[in-house]
């Protein structure tokens, strides 16, 4: 199989970062309230549901095919145990703790009625975290890849687009939230 | 299972005003001038069920249920 099995996992690896990046964005977007009446809010609903689930299915690949390659050694527990591998164990360990969190994320949201929005509110929020801890690992562990020109570009636009979601989402005002605030400060 | 007429309820404290409920169901929902939901007292009618099944499950704040009527 020679190293197919490994640029195998390193596709999946930059497929998975574009997906959870692209989620992360429309959640942002959710929650800042866009609207268009060629996206409405629960077509946005929607597609930031079905990508999540189509980041697991790619993750699912490259966390797969890093294992099944002998050649670093990676073990299955390392999947989900942070800094315990013997190859790379601070970014290996990132992708670790990514996988833990991304899983909590989708896993609560899949039971969001049974919970309760609290609960899930509270992990969902760790998706913030979880974006740049996973970045992280990519950009760590990918060694000479991460300095390939277009690589880098992908990285980069990546972490524009969060930007920008994100400071839109921080600013962005709307009739339920000014009357939240009024009935606070009075 | 039984026919026991459903209503549609919002919770107004958790209710945030997103509008999904009304694009999902724009035949039983309409939006006051602040964007929150007015519901009619009135059984939901079966050809509409599906459809508002959807919009309480599409709620981000889990404030649209689908109730019994006593
Ligand atoms: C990879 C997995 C996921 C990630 C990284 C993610 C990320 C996010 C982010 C960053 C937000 C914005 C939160 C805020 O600023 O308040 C959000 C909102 C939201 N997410 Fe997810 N999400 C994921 C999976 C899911 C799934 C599976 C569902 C299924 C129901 C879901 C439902 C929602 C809803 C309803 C909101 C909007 C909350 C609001 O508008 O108040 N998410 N998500
Ligand atoms: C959301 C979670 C994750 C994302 C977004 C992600 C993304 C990435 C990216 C972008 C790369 C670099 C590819 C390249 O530049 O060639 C990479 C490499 C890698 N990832 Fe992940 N990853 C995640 C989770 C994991 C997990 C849980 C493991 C555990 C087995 C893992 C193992 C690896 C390995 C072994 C490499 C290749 C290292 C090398 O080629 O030297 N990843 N990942």
């Amino acid at each position: 199989m020679g190293q197919s099995l490994w640029f195998a996992s390193r596709g999946t690896g930059l497929v998975t970062a574009l997906l959870l990046t692209a989620t992360t964005v429309l959640g942002a977007i959710h929650a800042g309230r866009v609207t268009s009446a060629r996206w409405p809010r629960f077509t946005l609903h929607a597609v930031h549901r079905n990508l999540s689930l189509l980041t697991l299915v790619f993750l699912a690949v490259h966390v797969a095919s890093a294992i099944i390659d002998p050649y670093a050694g990676i073990a299955w527990l390392d999947v989900v145990v942070p800094f315990v591998s013997t190859y790379h164990p601070f970014w290996l360990g990132m992708g670790a703790v990514a996988f833990d969190l991304i899983l909590a994320v989708v896993v609560t949201s899949l039971l969001r009625r049974r919970i309760g929005l609290w609960w899930w509110r509270a992990v969902h929020l760790s998706a913030y975290a979880l974006w740049p801890v996973a970045m992280l690992h990519g950009v760590g562990i990918g060694g000479a890849d991460t300095r390939l020109g277009w690589v880098l570009a992908l990285y980069l636009a990546c972490a524009a687009a969060v930007l920008v979601a994100v400071v839109r989402r921080l600013l962005v005002r709307d009739p339920d939230r000014d009357a939240r605030r009024r009935a606070w400060t009075s | 299972m039984s026919r026991t007429p459903l209503r549609l309820r919002v919770e107004p404290i958790t209710c945030h005003a997103h509008g999904i409920c009304r694009e999902l169901l724009p035949e039983l929902i309409r939006l006051d001038e602040w964007g929150y939901p007015v519901l009619d007292d009135h059984p939901v009618p079966a050809a509409l069920l599906a459809p508002a099944r959807v919009a309480v499950r599409s709620c981000p704040s889990l404030a649209l249920r689908l109730d019994r009527m006593a």
